[in-house]
């Protein structure tokens, strides 16, 4: 507003009124690198609200948050539309938290445009959230966008698959011995404990997941489980040995971890000159990572001469995951992969994680995303304040939760369903549903 | 004790004693007053009391910002200084003098230093020159450490005047870009290591951190320049080739007036005609070429730091402090420099004395408004104020500090217990308490040390 040269009493009125607006007259005075991300975010809205606009436009406004952030964050915009008249234009990958407050929806799909209402063009959309996925499975009508209009309509879906176990195809973890065994593992910076007292194991073939809130610990966990981070007690075994006492390659063969900027791990200016890097690094056979890439993303998709800017989202944590398997770890740690992955990415993403557990590897994810937990993991351990609050099969962990719980687990509670592949293989009477 | 949680006291108080931050520019000008005081006197008790005050203002006024906890970086500067200034006396200035303090031979060196003379005798003479030469220059650090410990940077750019708007804009993004730039630096180090290396050799290693660091650097400006773009920076208004050029060389011509002026007050052998005149001509015309280059830039200032009976009294504070000595120079220069040959015991020039002693003042106005108004900017300052508040408990809190050093028993542990528990107490190393077993008293240390405005936080 300075630069718009506002007089100073208007400036002064209009901040007190969005700061009220907000709800975030108690933040006045913190660092803005101190706030949380729906914090922050609130912050960022309040102050593009000061020059009082009739249209707002957000680009992915909920995208890096966590679900209680998202929902703050989404709660203020909600507010605005609702209280002054905003017009709010977004665009987010995360359709599940934000189609059903959408008045209209446009879609962009094969360089074809299209308009309407989002019950309508849901119906043959080639993105949809996990409800809208129901919907269409089941063949209700109207198409329910939110948690709330789908119960309505699931009353006889309900009875229908209460008379079938809901079994998940057992998955049957290797020795855990082979896998990674964490004890009594504390990560501290100066006074502050990140992880405390955490027990932790992952087995080869299973995949974990790891969730808990912005700051619980997760990625702490990760990097002490790595070796690379720092670990102040507790010991970690891959297969017998510690990663933090043996030499860098050594320890890529036992456990890779693939951080939450995957491009800090990038630095060479083609595909083809890392992929090079990681093989000499890995003392890998040249051209094995490239290999790997391209069983990754399916295909040669990828030019070898493409700097790894110019890719996208998924195709460069593919690059970064292809580049950390180099070394063919027996674990693999993923800090926030689905971050910025629109919902094909995090299909592909998915079917990547799950083709790695079935070869023998461990993986662990720690994310926030509640329904690539549900579709990929078959063990959820929760942290909060660094310590391990639910270790359980993601069935019993995530159906129960009233955070964690995917959408078609809130339509369906109290049944155990946690994904809209699982219902269809209810229905389709195998019983046995594949995650 | 007025309540420190966030309840207004209902009784009126007069605007000016309300707690608040002042103007950085009041605090600038009172450090620079006393930095001038000490650069005309080499009296070591003159030097002292300045330092003394110096100290004693920032720590009764100064908030947890990173930058005021700065200033013992400074005092440690200071100390430095006097230590290197009489070690360089001792080994190269050939000792004159007649009181000998060690005797040492003397070392002429051969071939191309001829003439020049190493060690000699050490003399209290020479010693003390060091001492007071090195002290006069570590007073003036220490005095703009008290000024950068007390005014708030971004604030005091904020301040400039709107001629100089768009380079005090882009100084505050650079300084807020540079912790990011250093988190991501941290960041990308912090990866490095996930990876097998696959080049040996510095320069492979500093490229594979430059690289994405940079790569980062460059997206996040792009994003703020876009963001900082439709927020309406960089609006300009109508200004003509002519206009802006006259302006420039006007802000030059000022700022080197400026710079000599001040550079012929200070010293005492340039001609006088250089000092005060060309001081006030390089003011006038800076003046004129802001106000001129100000008037193109349309904007308002948010919730601007005023001026006002506490900053006027702060910087009269520190200028009093100069005029006082520059007035003891024309009545008797002989107390500012203490002579050596024959050695003599400093005398105190009361006059001095007492305008540097005013400078105090700002510390006890201060210490006013935090008593009398109950609230308090930020809990962390109220954390700060409430034990700096009244001397008696500052000073305990000290005696804990040291005694907690010390003492055999009072070892703070270097790797704390887990950061929740309830009471400091139990982050202290109770094993080494079984020998002796705890009095009372002691019991009462980690609060005190908790409280104590020298604790690191």
């Amino acid at each position: 507003m300075e630069q718009l040269a506002v007089p100073p009493q208007v400036m002064r009125r209009r901040v007190e009124e969005v700061l009220d607006l907000m709800g975030i007259a108690r933040l006045r005075r913190r660092a803005l690198r101190t706030l949380s991300g729906g914090e922050q975010q609130r912050v960022a809205l309040g102050a593009v609200l000061t020059s009082s606009p009739r249209i707002l436009v957000l680009d992915e406004p909920t995208s890096a948050l966590d679900p209680a952030a998202a929902e703050d964050a989404l709660s203020a915009v909600l507010r605005l539309v609702h209280d002054l008249g905003a017009t709010v234009l977004a665009a987010e990958h995360r359709l599940e938290r934000v189609v059903e407050y959408a008045d209209r929806l446009v879609v962009v799909h094969e360089q074809r445009v299209r308009d309407g209402k989002p019950a309508e063009l849901l119906r043959d959309a080639p993105l949809a959230p996990p409800v809208v996925e129901l919907g269409r499975l089941v063949g209700w009508d109207p198409l329910p966008l939110s948690v709330r209009d789908a119960r309505r309509a699931a009353g006889a879906l309900r009875s229908t698959l209460a008379g079938v176990p809901a079994r998940v195809a057992p998955v049957v973890p290797g020795d855990v011995r082979d896998g990674l065994l964490a004890r009594g593992v504390v990560v501290a910076y100066g006074d502050a404990v990140a992880v405390r007292d955490v027990d932790f194991a992952a087995a080869p073939g299973e995949v974990v997941a790891l969730m808990g809130r912005n700051g619980s610990g997760k990625s702490s966990l990760l990097w002490a489980l790595q070796g690379a981070g720092p670990r102040r007690a507790g010991s970690v075994s891959v297969a017998g040995r510690d990663p933090a006492n043996v030499s860098r390659p050594e320890a890529a063969s036992l456990v890779s971890l693939v951080p939450q900027q995957a491009t800090d791990l990038l630095y060479c200016d083609s595909v083809a000159a890392e992929c090079a890097a990681a093989d000499r690094g890995a003392r890998a056979v040249p051209g094995a990572t490239r290999v790997l890439l391209d069983r990754l993303v399916g295909g040669p998709g990828i030019d070898d001469g493409v700097h790894h800017r110019d890719l996208s989202e998924g195709q460069r944590l593919a690059l970064a995951l292809a580049v950390q398997l180099s070394g063919r770890p027996r674990v693999l740690l993923l800090d926030e992969p689905t971050r910025g992955l629109d919902y094909t990415a995090k299909a592909r993403l998915a079917g990547q994680v799950a083709d790695l557990a079935a070869a023998g590897m461990a993986v662990v994810v720690a994310t926030h995303d509640v329904e690539f937990v549900a579709h990929t993991a078959s063990r959820v351990v929760v942290l909060a304040e660094g310590e391990v609050v639910t270790a359980a099969p993601t069935q019993e962990a995530l159906a129960g939760s009233p955070v964690f719980a995917p959408q078609v687990a809130k339509v369906l509670a109290p049944l155990p369903w946690l994904t809209v592949g699982q219902v269809a293989g209810a229905l389709n009477g195998t019983g046995v549903a594949h995650g | 004790m007025a309540t420190v949680t966030a309840g207004v006291t209902r009784t009126r108080r007069p605007a000016h004693l309300l707690a608040r931050p002042l103007h950085p520019l009041a605090w600038w000008l009172w450090a620079l007053g006393l930095a001038v005081a000490a650069s005309r006197t080499t009296n070591p008790l003159l030097l002292a009391t300045i330092v003394a005050v110096a100290t004693w203002v920032v720590f009764a006024r100064r908030t947890d910002a990173p930058w005021a906890r700065a200033f013992a970086l400074y005092l440690a500067a200071g100390l430095a200084i006097v230590i290197v200034r009489v070690i360089f006396r001792v080994v190269f200035a050939g000792n004159q003098g007649t009181v000998v303090l060690v005797p040492l031979p003397e070392v002429s060196l051969p071939g191309a230093a001829t003439g020049i003379a190493l060690l000699g005798d050490v003399t209290a003479e020479s010693v003390l020159a060091g001492v007071y030469d090195g002290l006069r220059l570590a007073t003036m650090l220490i005095c703009l450490g008290a000024a950068n410990a007390l005014a708030n940077p971004r604030r005091l750019l904020r301040s400039m005047p709107a001629a100089l708007h768009e380079v005090s804009t882009a100084v505050v993004v650079a300084l807020s870009v540079f912790p990011q730039l250093a988190e991501s630096f941290v960041r990308v180090r912090r990866a490095r290591r996930l990876r097998p290396v696959a080049e040996k050799g510095r320069v492979a290693a500093l490229r594979r951190i430059i690289v994405p660091v940079l790569e980062d650097a460059l997206d996040r400006s792009l994003m703020l320049a876009s963001s900082m773009d439709s927020r309406g920076y960089g609006r300009r208004g109508s200004r003509s080739v002519v206009l802006s050029r006259l302006t420039a060389g006007l802000l030059i011509a000022g700022l080197a007036g400026l710079c000599i002026g001040v550079y012929a007050l200070l010293d005492a052998t340039a001609p006088r005609y250089l000092a005060t005149p060309m001081l006030l001509a390089g003011i006038a015309v800076g003046v004129a070429g802001l106000v001129l280059s100000g008037r193109s830039v349309h904007r308002s200032s948010y919730r601007p730091d005023r001026w006002r009976a506490a900053e006027c009294v702060t910087a009269a504070a520190g200028l009093l402090a100069a005029v006082a000595v520059f007035a003891t120079a024309q009545v008797d220069p002989v107390d500012l420099y203490p002579s050596l040959t024959p050695l003599s015991w400093p005398q105190l020039p009361w006059l001095a004395l007492v305008g540097i002693v005013v400078a105090l003042l700002p510390a006890t106005w201060g210490q006013r408004e935090a008593t009398l108004l109950g609230i308090e900017a930020t809990p962390a300052r109220a954390s700060r104020r409430c034990c700096g508040r009244s001397t008696a408990s500052s000073r305990t809190s000290l005696a804990a500090t040291s005694r907690a050093g010390w003492s055999p028993g009072g070892a703070i542990r270097a790797t704390p217990h887990p950061a929740s528990s309830p009471t400091p107490w139990v982050s202290w190393d109770r094993t080494r308490w079984r020998g002796s077993s705890p009095t009372p008293s002691r019991r009462n240390w980690p609060t005190a040390w908790n409280n104590s405005p020298y604790r690191r936080r």
